[in-house]
Order: structure tokens, then C-alpha cells, then sequence
């Protein structure tokens, strides 16, 4: 009985594998590629490509953990796939199917090893930092010419998130990136896994969070964009993003992006492929084709932030390779930390903390 | 043997779709959160037997219960839910009855026709019905934009990512739930009593409360059930509709899932808020029975 079965399901696969075309499905961040080379990679390769996107990391873990999420490839930020590969979430990547990976920076190469030791189970996609997302017309209006535009103090202190509340701010509902901005604006270490050293932030985010209108990961990009919002503690690449679709339209809205003077997280997003992927060999050809120069250059022009492609540099437009909130001059680089993965037992004293700023109780 | 069979279709039904599935989450419930392939351990490894079981048995234990009674965040979820419940629920009732009323004194002709449409956005996808508030309480959405063009207000309203947004999205999503048992009590009522009444001397409105209304009472207490279970354990209209101080027990049970990423926490919130809703249910079924008797 048991052997019909698997002989069933055996035909029951081939015939589907050889009924429709193969597929790649691939999950990434929301507003973070070019949707063009979607398509320039069908016609490339006569695959069909699937995307989804999300825009939290923790959901992204949730589907992989639960296991067999069904995807091809996923873009995790790096203390997110170090956890990750712990769990034995990932496959190694097989270098002899991604012929452009010559193509990589060794510099962005050297940092995430952090996370991915030797860099066997992903390749760089992207990377930037967090800051403050300005609507700098409207900000200036409210807290005169020398607002703290360049200061965490513009979020983390009350007196000025009291102003700022009736025009709106948003902060990432990511605890993993706001808890570390609010321990270095206390000049304490953003990167601390005490747990008393972590409710220190409690405090100066249970202080402001009254005032937050909302703490999304995605929308504070058309909220920007459209004026309906004055401040985004987000991600730089969507802030820019927001300032260019203001551009666009044309509404008379300048956004600006800076990374806090108390230093500014970096974070790295890392494609990497699934254990259990269905289609790994395809997964290979999508990452081989994110590796090339062009591609990724298109990628990065599109979405204003930088990548860990060297050869892709000559290929950026001027306003992206040339602009520090994008790649960093070596006086930022000096203000950037990293952070590294929480244990089980300090993500629960994180997500509970979290869960307690958001709703107020 | 026959009968045997006949007997054990509905029973085999409640433990593939009930007990199976809630075993799971009580299991699941009593480990622990671990950073692996399902993330929790232990898992049952019946590879190896009894002894497997054994190991397994061992690992379970209370602590995520503890750990939710230690916490009042889920004490205030569960309260701030049933209250939301509650008066949605009253809410929902004040909204449905004049509704059902009205169909019930239709003409005969006009009753399939209004059934219809009370049945009918039912056809369209509850979330983008509850995405299209959102359009239209939003602060530049279609009602703030008619009360400022009436003149009525000065400054839009903020209703979206509030609480009143939240009772909109349930009254409005539950109100069929409501409508369609008080119309049924209605409906079978006996019009000649009204008459009676009347040429007793009763006013038209005394008649309504002492005839009409007490006749409808078992369809209240059907639709309100069936509208206070569901919004009790609701996730898509706060999630939606509500601000990040919507407190609910359906929302925080999301998060624990998706965002916290601890599955037997996550699980000891979804028990507990069966074991709270158990006794609604009860109440319900209790209800329909004695309505089944009076009938027979």
C-alpha cells in the first residue's frame, strides 16, 4: 500500500513538473527592486517567476521556521539569517551555479560574514541604514529652523514628539532596530542582550510612543511621499524612495533622510535559499542574475540603496553612488554600529517589551 | 452495527475537525519556544517508541501559563476583547432590529427580494469590505471628505486606527448575523395577536413591547451569539481597522505568532481563549435546545 502511494505521488510530480513551466518562487521586501528585471528574467530564462513580498523580518522567520514555506529564495537581514542558519533554515550555496559572484564587494563581504561565516549561505542583496525620514518644510514650520533633523532627540524626546504628534510620525515596527536606536540616543551599547540594559529603552520609548501614529514597516513611504506624515523613523532606501515619488508628484513635499548623529544601525538584506526549497537549481539562476553587474546596478538605481556588488559601482547613476546617506563617506561609516542576534530568552523580553510600548499597557 | 455506523459519522467529524486539531495546540502549548524546524521543542520523535513518547511527556510543561498569568498584558487583552465584544454585540442589535422588522412587516412579495440583499454582500470578500472602510474613514477618506463639504465639521475626524472604527468594521460585517434569526422569530409570528391587542386597548407601541419584542427574544439571543463568539476572538477588523492601542485578544495572539515567533505562548493564549468562550457556547446551546423543546 505504502509503496503505491509513493509511486502515485512520484507520477502525480512528474507529470505536474513536466505540465507547467518551472517556477521560482522568490519573497522579498516590499518596494525593493525594480520590477522590470522581473520580467527581464523571465524573458531571460524562460522561468516563471513568483514574488511575494513582506515587509518584517519576524514574519519572514515565522513562515521559514514553520517550515516549508515553499519559497525559492528569501532575503532575511543578517542577524535574522544568522538565527536562521542556526536552525537549519538555509542550504548552502552552490558557487559553481553562480558564475557572476566575482562580482561581489569585499568589503560588504567582509561585514556580513558576521552573520553567515565565510558567506556559504547567502549573498549580499542590498544594505543601509536606519534613520530619520524628514518632511524637513513641515518640521521646520513646527519646531523652527534648528530642529534636531539629524538627532534622535527629533523622536526620542517628548517635548518634541508632543509638537510633532498632530502632524504624524511613524516608526518601523521592527523591535530589533528601534530598541538599539533608543539605547544609543542614551549613549548606552545599542547592541546590549542585558536585559536591564534593555529596559532602559523602555522608558524613553514608552515616553513618546503616545504620540506615534502608527508603527508600520511599509506604509511610511507613501505617507511621507503624500505629506500626510512629517517624520518616519525607517529604512534609508524607502525614505528616499518617498522623497522621489514626492519629487514626482510634484506636491511641493521635500523629504530628506539622515542617519542620527548617535549613530546609526547598519543592516545588511541577504538572499538566501530555503532547505527545503523546491526549486533550488532556479533559485541559483535568480541569484546569479541578481549578481550581475547591470542587474543590480538597475536594482540599486531604482531603489536608492546600495549593494554589495563592486562591479555594479561604474553602472550607478551619480545622486546614488554619489550620495553619502546611500554609501556612506568614511565619517558616517564611523557612526555605524551593528547588532547581533538575541537568544530565545532576551527576544521574549524584547517582544514583550515591544508588544507593552505599542499598545500602551 | 448499522446504527453503530450512522452514530459514529458526527462523532468521528468532531474529533477530525475539533479534538485532533485542539490537541495539537495543547500540545504545542506545554513546550517550549526553541530556534528551530517547527520552533518549539520537545517534538515527538515515535521513531524510537514508547521511550520517544517518554522523553516527549517529560518536556511538556505548565510554564507558558505561568508565564501568561505572571503578565497582565494578556489579562487586559482578554477583558478589553470581551468588552469590545459586548458592545459591538449591542451595538449590532440596536442596528439589526428596526432592519428586521421592517422585513418581517414587508409585503410577502417583497421578502425574498430584501432577504437577498441582506445575504448579499456576502458575495463580495469580507477583507475588502473591511479594506473599503478604510476608505472611507480614513482622514482624507470619503466621509470626512461629505462632513467637511456640508460644512458640518472644521477638521477631519480621526476614526481610522481608533477604537470607533472598530466597532463600525463589526457592527457592519456581523450585521447579517443579526438581522437573519430576529427576522425568522418575527416572521413566524402570529400577526392576529397584534390585533387582539389592539382591540384590548393597547397602543401601538405598548403592543410592540409586550407581544412583539418578548416573541423575538429567542432570535436576539441567537443573533446576539452569534455575533459576540466570532468578534470576541476577532483578528482581521482590529488588525485592519484599529490603531496599535487596539487592545485584542485575537491581535495579540497574531503577534505572539508572527511576531514574537513563540508558538507555545501563542498557544496557551489560544486555549485559554477557547476555555473563555466554552462557556457562551454552552449558554447557546443550551438556548437552542429549550427553543427546540418549546417547539416540539
Amino acid at each position: 500500500m505504502k509503496t503505491t502511494l509513493i509511486t502515485f505521488g512520484a507520477a502525480l510530480a512528474f507529470s505536474a513538473g513536466t505540465l507547467s513551466a518551472e517556477q521560482v518562487r522568490v519573497y522579498n521586501w516590499s518596494d525593493y527592486i525594480d520590477e522590470a528585471l522581473l520580467e527581464k528574467f523571465e524573458t531571460e530564462t524562460g522561468i516563471d517567476l513568483i514574488y511575494y513580498v513582506f515587509d518584517s523580518n519576524e514574519i519572514l522567520e515565522t513562515k521559514l521556521l514553520a517550515g516549508g514555506s515553499g519559497y525559492d529564495v528569501v532575503v532575511p537581514s543578517g542577524t535574522f539569517l544568522q538565527r536562521q542558519i542556526t536552525a537549519g533554515a538555509f542550504q548552502t550555496l552552490d558557487m559553481s551555479k553562480l558564475s557572476n559572484a566575482g562580482n561581489l564587494w569585499d568589503v560588504i563581504a567582509a561585514r556580513t560574514a558576521q552573520y553567515d561565516p565565510a558567506n556559504a549561505y547567502s549573498i549580499n542583496y542590498m544594505w543601509g541604514t536606519t534613520g530619520l525620514g524628514v518632511n524637513t518644510g513641515k518640521v521646520a514650520e513646527i519646531l523652527g529652523a534648528d530642529a534636531p533633523i539629524g538627532s534622535l532627540a527629533l523622536i526620542f524626546d517628548p517635548a518634541n514628539m508632543e509638537k510633532l504628534a498632530g502632524c504624524g510620525v511613524h516608526l518601523l515596527d521592527a523591535p530589533a532596530e528601534v530598541i538599539p536606536a533608543a539605547l544609543a540616543y542614551l549613549g548606552e551599547d545599542p547592541n546590549s542582550h542585558d536585559p536591564d540594559g534593555i529596559a532602559k529603552a523602555d522608558a524613553v520609548l514608552s515616553a513618546v510612543a503616545p504620540y506615534v501614529l502608527k508603527f508600520h514597516s511599509s506604509e511610511y513611504i507613501n505617507a511621507l511621499a503624500n505629506g500626510e506624515i512629517c517624520v518616519a523613523f525607517g529604512w534609508s532606501g524607502d525614505v528616499l524612495q518617498a522623497r522621489d515619488r514626492a519629487w514626482e508628484a510634484e506636491n511641493g513635499v521635500e523629504i530628506a533622510y539622515n542617519a542620527p548623529s548617535e549613530g546609526a544601525l547598519m543592516w545588511f538584506d541577504q538572499m538566501a535559499i530555503p532547505a527545503d526549497a523546491p526549486n533550488p537549481d532556479g533559485a541559483h539562476k535568480f541569484l546569479n542574475f541578481i549578481l550581475d553587474a547591470q542587474n543590480m546596478a538597475d536594482a540599486s538605481n531604482y531603489v536608492y540603496y546600495a549593494n554589495g556588488n563592486l562591479a555594479s559601482q561604474p553602472m550607478l547613476e551619480e545622486d546614488v553612488i554619489g550620495d553619502p546617506a546611500i554609501y556612506p563617506d568614511a565619517a558616517t561609516l564611523e557612526n555605524l554600529y551593528t547588532t547581533t542576534p538575541y537568544d530565545i530568552r532576551v527576544q521574549r523580553t524584547v517582544t514583550r517589551l515591544w508588544t507593552r510600548i505599542k499598545s500602551g499597557t | 452495527m448499522k446504527r453503530f455506523t450512522l452514530i459514529s459519522v458526527p462523532y468521528l467529524w468532531l474529533i477530525v475537525l475539533f479534538l485532533v486539531p485542539f490537541l495539537i495546540v495543547l500540545k504545542v502549548s506545554l513546550s517550549d519556544a526553541a530556534l528551530a524546524i517547527p520552533p518549539y521543542s520537545p517534538t515527538l520523535d515515535l521513531s524510537q517508541g514508547w521511550a520517544g513518547i517518554l522523553v516527549w511527556l517529560d518536556g511538556l510543561d505548565m510554564e507558558n501559563y505561568w508565564f501568561l498569568a505572571d503578565d497582565n498584558l494578556y489579562w487586559k487583552a482578554y477583558l478589553s476583547s470581551l468588552k469590545i465584544a459586548a458592545i459591538s454585540t449591542f451595538l449590532t442589535f440596536l442596528v439589526a432590529y428596526p432592519f428586521a422588522y421592517g422585513m418581517a412587516r414587508a409585503a410577502d412579495e417583497w421578502q425574498p427580494t430584501l432577504l437577498m440583499l441582506v445575504i448579499l454582500p456576502f458575495w463580495t470578500s469580507f477583507l475588502i469590505r473591511v479594506y473599503a472602510w478604510k476608505a472611507i474613514l480614513s482622514v482624507e477618506g470619503f466621509l470626512n471628505q461629505f462632513l467637511l463639504w456640508t460644512g458640518a465639521i472644521h477638521d477631519p475626524l480621526i476614526i481610522l486606527n481608533t477604537n470607533v472604527a472598530v466597532y463600525i468594521g463589526i457592527v457592519y460585517t456581523y450585521l447579517p448575523f443579526m438581522i437573519l434569526p430576529i427576522y425568522a422569530a418575527l416572521e413566524k409570528m402570529d400577526a392576529s395577536l397584534l390585533e387582539a391587542a389592539e382591540d384590548l386597548g393597547c397602543s401601538r407601541f405598548s403592543a410592540f413591547w409586550l407581544i412583539t419584542f418578548p416573541l423575538s427574544r429567542q432570535g436576539i439571543i441567537a443573533g446576539s451569539f452569534l455575533v459576540f463568539i466570532p468578534a470576541m476572538g476577532e483578528f482581521v477588523i482590529p488588525a485592519l481597522l484599529g490603531g496599535s492601542r487596539t487592545l485584542m485578544i485575537g491581535k495579540v495572539l497574531w503577534e505572539e505568532f508572527f511576531s514574537n515567533r513563540d508558538w507555545p505562548v501563542a498557544s496557551a493564549v489560544a486555549v485559554i481563549l477557547l476555555l473563555i468562550l466554552i462557556i457562551p457556547i454552552i449558554l447557546f446551546q443550551r438556548n437552542e435546545q429549550k427553543n427546540r423543546e418549546a417547539q416540539g
